[in-house]
């Protein structure tokens, strides 16, 4: 029984992360209808850029912040190349944020070199449930659900979000009432930046992130998006839990190497489950 | 108040305004019409700033707000959040005034816009268009797909509005009657050029006009005969 409290409450925090990269992923798909495969890449560059902040003597804090922003600016950077010009297909800006994607890993061996980065983070154990939990994925839990609070209310509340939501929901009539879709996209793809480089400052601590790390990051964080149907952050929060303790539970009673596997099960099958959803969605 | 001068519109090689001319005075109401394709939703297009002209000019002393063909809801928002952005060019968020002119939208305002019948949805779209404050409101098919009677309603609030508040009115309809009857001047388009222009009464007394242009839209004597409270002479 304690196993399997170990494995749930890692499984928890560690499906907190993978819902952080996801919910970057329904942001901007929700607004522009691209699948952003940089949003790994956001992840890794804040990880390494919050490192060497650190190494300069910024305080705690403070140097994970700077991380985050760049990475929103780095997201709208993203966006402005895969955006394109007007009319440009969804899909041809997949394959572009693939591209930016492969670039940023060069980017970032050039900068920060191939080893995995392990920046500090917050120490010691806290015991919940009667598990030993280190504090550091704790935070991850507890910031992932402001982050995903704060995002509801952002959507829902903020004139500014029910812009975004407008911008998706019929380009041509939000253009027509003035708001210029294109640079709601870009504030998509800058929000997605914050939310990858977010998962990245803290997940690193506990888990450390190279280069390489991004794919296995993006594939998690989109089969939690998945479940959100890619537009609903709260499933996708809730896919990202599941994705996180199915994958604990696996590692723990099977093996290790088979999470990945079991990650890329579930999104199957959820896509299998939900194919009547998407098509009726398609079809509105 | 608004001077189209000279406008041709280009879609890649196919032309769709061909040097169009129009003048519209503050406050005054406006209908064009023609035959499908004539060039009608292009020129509120070309007026609201949404297609670019190859050449000519449209210049307009105001603020032009559209209400477009289809209505174009945000269906899984709120009547209330749809009729919010529509004031997102001026950062205007006061329903107040535009719920005072259109009383029937208060008990509808928490509804998802997608889940209502075609003529609240027009009166939202009406709604949305007034939140930007305009001096120009440009509807593109006020009567498609709706109810004469639903249709009537929605006049009487564009007369009002424009009796009332001196909204002056650029009309796009398929339905003839309700342009004549609605507007006191009207603009006829034909493949992308006005072939003719005038008070409207007199434009529905012209054998011709009438003969040459709404011959092939259905129009029926009788209905010729209720325009404008004239007669159609045969």
């Amino acid at each position: 029984m304690k196993d399997f409290l170990t494995y749930l409450v890692t499984g928890i925090t560690l499906g907190a992360s993978f819902a952080l990269i996801g919910s970057g992923f329904v942001v901007v798909h929700r607004v522009t209808r691209i699948v952003n495969f940089a949003q790994g890449s956001f992840a890794i560059i804040a990880t390494m850029l919050s490192a060497s902040l650190l190494r300069g003597r910024l305080p705690h804090g403070l140097a994970e912040a700077a991380a985050v922003l760049v990475c929103g600016v780095v997201g709208a950077g993203v966006g402005w190349v895969a955006l394109g010009r007007r009319g440009t297909h969804p899909l041809i800006s997949l394959i572009v944020t693939l591209g930016l994607s492969i670039l940023a890993s060069a980017v970032i061996i050039l900068l920060w070199g191939q080893d995995p980065v392990s920046p500090p983070g917050l120490h010691g154990h806290v015991t919940l449930l009667g598990v030993e939990v280190e504090r550091q994925r704790l935070l991850v839990l507890v910031i992932t659900l402001l982050a995903f609070a704060a995002l509801a209310l952002f959507f829902s509340r903020t004139y500014l979000g029910k812009a975004l939501t407008a911008s998706a929901s019929n380009p041509y009539a939000a253009r027509l009432v003035g708001i210029d879709v294109r640079r709601m996209g870009l504030l998509a793809f800058a929000l997605a930046g914050i939310l990858g480089g977010l998962a990245g400052v803290l997940v690193a601590p506990s888990n450390a992130l190279s280069f390489s790390s991004d794919l296995a990051l993006a594939l998690s964080g989109f089969a939690a998006a998945v479940f959100g149907g890619l537009s609903s952050p709260g499933r996708t929060l809730v896919g990202g839990l599941l994705l996180g303790v199915a994958g604990q539970l696996t590692a723990g009673y099977l093996n290790g190497s088979y999470q990945t596997t079991v990650a890329l099960l579930l999104m199957l099958l959820i896509m299998i489950a939900r194919s009547r959803t998407f098509v009726a969605e398609e079809a509105k | 108040m608004l001077r189209i001068d000279d406008l041709v519109v280009r879609y890649g090689a196919a032309v769709a305004l061909d040097g169009v001319s129009l003048h519209l005075e503050a406050g005054e109401m406006v209908a064009l019409v023609g035959p499908n394709g004539a060039g009608k939703s292009t020129l509120l297009n070309a007026v609201s700033g949404l297609v670019p002209p190859a050449s000519g000019s449209v210049t307009c002393e105001g603020r032009i707000a559209q209400v477009p063909e289809g209505r174009q809801m945000f269906p899984d928002m709120t009547v209330e959040d749809n009729l919010v952005l529509g004031g997102w060019s001026v950062r205007n968020r006061d329903l107040g005034e535009v719920l005072d002119l259109l009383p029937d939208l208060v008990r509808l305002r928490k509804l998802k816009a997608g889940r209502l019948s075609g003529g609240q949805q027009q009166m939202v779209a009406i709604g949305r268009a007034l939140m930007a404050k305009p001096d120009l409101l440009a509807i593109d098919e006020l009567s498609l797909g709706l109810a004469p009677l639903v249709v009537a309603e929605l006049a009487e609030h564009l007369r009002f509005l424009n009796s009332e508040r001196g909204t002056a009115i650029l009309l796009v309809e398929q339905e003839v009657s309700l342009a004549f009857e609605l507007c006191p001047r009207t603009c006829v388009l034909e493949a992308g050029r006005v072939v003719a222009a005038g008070p409207s009464a007199e434009l529905a007394e012209s054998e011709a006009v009438r003969r040459a242009y709404f011959g092939d839209l259905g129009v029926s004597d009788e209905l010729m005969a209720g325009f404008a409270g004239t007669e159609v002479h045969s």
